[in-house]
């Protein structure tokens, strides 16, 4: 399974989002000195879940390393997250 | 759980000592002159931009404080910012934050002297 499709399933159980966008931008830093060169290692994710109401945003990110935390910070070098609860600017 | 390895207690008591002794601390990959990451270059400029005086660390420069920031502050990327000892977030928060306002009412709140004025 590929990271991204990885990444969306253990979201998708865990935090039962009302949206989810995975962004692969692996391609945009392809040329980046740290760049592991995988296609699979820059991500951008929107998530917007009723799990994040009352949640600070450090909270927000803590609750999303850890539903991925095999790929974040392993094969997953960059995660740009914006984490909302449903309503919220953004959301 | 075993006892932490002597290394690791030495560079978990370095970060407490180093965020205890500065207002404003920026993990990052580079320096704030001369940042090596573009994440850790926005934040750097953003700090800039309320003219914070801050101390800069090069995670580059120590594979030991590069792994014990992200034990230490339990996040698993770099950059990361602390302010007055306390955890404030990585790139997209410290974004999100200084977007909304918020990062210059921290500042302020917390009595840190800096250039720019609401």
């Amino acid at each position: 399974m590929s990271v991204e499709a990885a990444m969306r399933e253990k979201l998708m159980v865990e935090l039962r989002p009302t949206r989810l966008d995975v962004i692969n931008e692996s391609e945009l830093h392809a040329g980046h000195r740290s760049s592991p060169g995988t296609g699979e290692s820059h991500f951008r994710i929107l998530i917007v879940s009723e799990a994040f109401a009352g949640k600070s945003r450090v909270e927000r990110h803590r609750m999303v390393n850890n539903v991925l935390s095999a790929e974040v910070g392993k094969k997953v070098h960059a995660l740009a997250l914006n984490a909302y609860a449903p309503g919220e600017n953004g959301a | 759980m075993t006892a932490a390895h002597p290394d690791q207690q030495k560079v978990h008591d370095w970060i407490a000592k180093t965020i205890a002794n500065n207002d404003v601390v920026l993990f990052m990959k580079g320096t704030a002159m001369g940042p090596q990451c573009g994440f850790s270059a926005q934040v750097a400029q953003m700090l800039a931009h309320l003219g914070v005086p801050y101390k800069d660390v090069n995670v580059l420069d120590d594979m030991g404080i590069r792994d014990g920031i992200k034990a230490f502050s339990n996040w698993p990327t770099i950059p990361q910012l602390y302010v007055k000892g306390e955890f404030i977030g990585g790139c997209d928060i410290v974004r999100e934050m200084f977007q909304a306002g918020e990062l210059h009412a921290l500042i302020h709140d917390k009595g840190i002297a800096h250039t720019a004025h609401a």
